[in-house]
């Protein structure tokens, strides 16, 4: 089982890291993004958002799906070092493993 | 919950005077975050950690601060869910989800709803954060209770 996930995992991350060398170069004026998206956001984000600040907007208006899902991994996130951290039982796996392998 | 305050008597009335000025300044970076930089999770932060100073330095007697673990916990999860009401709102007012023209009450020109909106989860968000640094203050300062 464990060679397996490992194997899995190796075939995951030389997908992903071959898959970088089709991104865009970083500040390519002929990239998608740079062409529709960037030249939108930056002069319709007042009209649109009402916000004066183009990273609030963006972050709260047009991606504002994403940051509620960002809002979730950290309330998970601050749960399981709490249930992790705190000295309460309940859930814990008991002290002898008799009833483990 | 901590039993004993934190340092000497020295830093205990050096960092007493920056608890009521971090707390201000962090809702002002919430309210302010949408004309300058700021927002809700920076705003969390910074009310975080003025109410982690206050209970240092306090220690049991910082009454108001002392939030108890399952309170904090269940307060975090009401951060994340008063942002989800915010789309929950746009839905009911015949939008798409997190669509703030469509919040329930109408204001003039329509970006004030925008605003509202913003303001609104980033109220959410603000809660959840803050909550969370309690969290895992109070976890690792029950531990080490014993």
């Amino acid at each position: 089982m464990r060679g397996f996930v490992i194997t899995v995992l190796a075939l995951l991350t030389g997908l992903f890291c071959s898959s970088v060398i089709f991104l865009p170069e970083i500040g390519d004026p002929q990239s998608a993004p740079n062409q529709h998206i960037t030249p939108v956001y930056i002069s319709q984000s007042e009209i649109d958002t009402g916000s004066p600040n183009i990273v609030t907007g963006t972050l709260a208006d047009y991606r504002g799906f994403d940051t509620m899902w960002e809002t979730t991994v950290m309330y998970l996130s601050g749960l399981t070092a709490a249930l992790i951290l705190s000295k309460s039982t309940m859930g814990r796996r008991p002290e002898k493993e008799d009833d483990y392998e | 919950m901590m039993k004993d305050p934190f340092g000497g008597i020295l830093l205990n009335i050096a960092f007493r005077m920056l608890v009521p000025f971090t707390l201000v300044y962090a809702v002002y970076v919430l309210v302010l975050g949408e004309t300058s930089p700021g927002g809700g999770f920076q705003a969390g932060v910074v009310m975080g950690f003025g109410i982690v100073l206050a209970r240092l330095i306090l220690g049991e007697r910082a009454t108001i601060f002392n939030i108890q673990m399952k309170n904090s916990l269940v307060l975090a999860g009401c951060g994340t869910f008063i942002y989800t009401l915010a789309g929950w709102l746009t839905l009911l007012g015949g939008g798409k989800f997190l669509d703030y023209s469509f919040m329930p009450v109408h204001m003039e020109p329509a970006h004030e709803m925008h605003a509202l909106g913003i303001l609104m989860i980033e109220i959410g968000v603000t809660i959840c954060v803050m909550m969370t640094i309690l969290n895992i203050m109070d976890a690792v300062v029950e531990r080490s209770d014993d």
